[in-house]
């Protein structure tokens, strides 16, 4: 590369070797200051999480300060709401995606929605319980475990519709083709074929929008509110992990903070779990 | 020819899973399935914003401009101003791209350009699965680790070594708990990191390898070729995913709520506490006194509501379809 050219300036060749160099060591120890951060939190994370995990805190529900207990009433709750949300975002969102991609490609509608979906994805997720309490707890006096659960689904559904639309797309348009070839109609082409060959993608959809909800605290704090017992209720206010690490971390118990630890290593750990399945189905099936 | 077609006809009663006889009254009902399930989405963003709007209303118009330029926030006296909240919630997000920006531009070329693809994969995963731990872990953080560390080691020797009545002395006045504005910038900013660090390194890929190479062809140093030719292809995409990181900051709830000190004042330095908006219904709603209080909580969730949509929707131009999920 230093072939001896007429003007070879040896000076300007230090200087970009130079700036090069202070260049590579920057981006290193930008990487460097966040991967500590990130550790340092990871760190913390697990130590404190372990040593607040015992036995009880998936057999016993939530003490009253300076008690034995644990978390069950909250893990249920969780689980409730998380799955009575999944429910009503997958059929939505899987049904919108499809439309998204099937029938409403090159519309005008479709490129609106496509859009505010998108804003949705992002929305502040505290606004959405703000929605659903005035839509569903204001007017019939009292939290609930249901206000909870659809709040959660009104986060997973533009996740699930974005996901289960960009799935649908990779398929190639010869599936569609060899299917009218054979006399079905377009939407026995989309179910019999198109979503049965996207199955594992949509599976990697469902589980990165449970992925999303099932960390959401704001949105709980005022619909479903939080329960100090173990309920199954959908008209009753109901505990959940975020909100009952939330209650306990504020408070002044050492007893409660230590229970707040191991829940968000709980939570931490199931969503870390939820992503990491997801990304092994999708490999191999879909590029991206 | 006519026999085919019977024979055809005969072949194509096609059923399928549920039995039901292929026909054009079929597929009809499945699209207007799925139409209708779009419409239900749309219908919730505009349920979304007539229920902020209306919620909020009763506070909007009885305090009218006043509710945007005075701090005064006593629920006792049914007595609302925005002020603080909202240049709480401006002041953190800004500040927090500003720590973060710069180190998540670092990170992304260094998993791009720098570091051997062998490690990068792993890194470049590892970091988009920090992005989707949930923040009220990050705000945990913040309230029993960061906190008392900064107060103790940075907020403390800083106050004692200033001036008293110097410039400097008025930036970081304050109690020295760690629970300010500051610090809850900080955890945002470790927040938002691995989120734009993540749609960084996607655009960097995506810069077609012919003009890297080009320019490697050409003797660029790595500093030139993502300086010059890789940073400059995906400005446009780069910006949204920046706003798209500051659009999260300003929406946070729980990263922000345990740490920023929960004072409704204007914030009169950089380690005094100060709240947002997201901290401030967070912390009240449930227990807010009257409807006036409630209306006041809506309408401070409108004006986020109308500051995050812009920030969002100027993202998501600017990035196209390529934005993440």
């Amino acid at each position: 590369m230093t072939a001896p050219v007429e003007r070879y300036d040896r000076l300007l060749h230090l200087r970009r070797k130079f700036y090069n160099s202070v260049f590579l060591v920057l981006t290193g120890i930008a990487t460097l200051i966040a991967l500590t951060a990130l550790f340092l939190i990871l760190e913390t994370l697990v130590v404190k999480g372990l040593a607040g995990m015992d036995s009880h805190v998936f057999t016993m529900s939530q003490p009253a300060p300076d008690e034995q207990g644990g978390l069950l009433n909250a893990i249920v709750g969780s689980l409730v709401m998380c799955g009575f949300g999944m429910v009503i975002a997958l059929v939505v969102g899987i049904l919108a995606g499809t439309w998204l991609a099937e029938y409403g490609d090159g519309t005008r509608l479709a490129a609106i929605v496509r859009f505010l979906n998108d804003i949705l994805i992002s929305a502040p997720s505290i606004l959405i319980g703000l929605f659903v309490y005035q839509l569903l707890v204001r007017p019939f006096h009292g939290f609930s475990s249901l206000a909870g659960g659809v709040a959660l689904s009104l986060l997973a559904m533009p996740v699930a519709t974005r996901a289960t639309e960009d799935i649908m797309r990779l398929q190639p348009y010869a599936l569609r083709e060899a299917g009218m070839a054979l006399g079905a109609n377009r939407g026995l082409v989309i179910r019999a074929i198109i979503w049965r060959a996207s199955t594992s993608g949509l599976m990697t959809g469902a589980l990165l929008s449970f992925a999303r909800i099932s960390g959401e605290t704001a949105p709980l704090l005022f619909t479903s509110l939080g329960n100090p017992f173990l309920s199954f209720s959908l008209t009753q206010p109901m505990a959940a992990l975020p909100t009952t690490i939330f209650q306990f971390a504020m408070s002044a118990y050492d007893d409660w903070q230590r229970l707040a630890w191991a829940g968000a290593l709980l939570i931490a750990a199931a969503v870390l779990a939820t992503n990491i399945l997801g990304r092994a189905l999708t490999r191999g099936s879909m590029q991206k | 020819m006519s026999t085919a077609a019977s024979v055809s006809d005969e072949a194509l009663r096609v059923t399928d899973a549920q039995g039901n006889a292929r026909s054009p009254r079929n597929d009809w009902l499945f699209r207007n399935l799925c139409l209708s399930a779009v419409l239900a989405m749309m219908a919730t963003l505009i349920g979304l914003v007539g229920s902020l709007v209306s919620g909020g209303w009763m506070a909007l118009s009885h305090f009218g401009f006043s509710f945007f330029t005075t701090s005064t926030w006593d629920p006792v006296a049914d007595q609302y101003g925005a002020a603080g909240p909202i240049v709480g919630t401006l002041i953190t997000a800004l500040l927090a791209l500003v720590f973060a920006l710069p180190i998540a531009v670092g990170v992304a070329v260094f998993l791009v350009e720098i570091c051997p693809q062998i490690i990068a994969r792993w890194l470049a995963i590892a970091v988009e699965l920090l992005a989707g731990i949930p923040s009220i872990v990050y705000g945990m953080w913040g309230l029993f680790v960061l906190a008392p560390w900064f107060a103790q080691n940075v907020q403390i020797p800083l106050m004692t070594w200033v001036t008293p009545g110097s410039w400097l002395e008025a930036i970081v006045s304050g109690v020295p708990n760690g629970a300010n504005i500051f610090t809850a910038s900080l955890i945002l900013a470790v927040m938002i990191l691995p989120y734009i660090a993540a749609i960084l390194r996607e655009l960097l890929m995506s810069v077609p390898s012919h003009m890297r190479e080009a320019a490697y062809g050409l003797g660029c140093t790595p500093r030139e070729v993502v300086m010059r030719i890789m940073l400059p292809y995906v400005r446009r995409s780069a910006i949204g995913a920046v706003m798209l990181g500051l659009g999260r900051a300003l929406g946070e709830t729980m990263a922000v709520t345990f740490i920023i000190g929960n004072s409704h004042n204007f914030p009169h330095s950089l380690f005094d506490s100060g709240s947002t908006i997201s901290s401030t219904i967070a912390n009240e709603f449930t227990e807010a006194t009257g409807d006036m209080h409630i209306s006041a909580l809506i309408a401070l969730g409108t004006v986020l509501f109308m500051i995050t949509f812009v920030t969002i929707a100027l993202a998501r131009l600017l990035l196209g379809r390529g934005g993440p999920k």
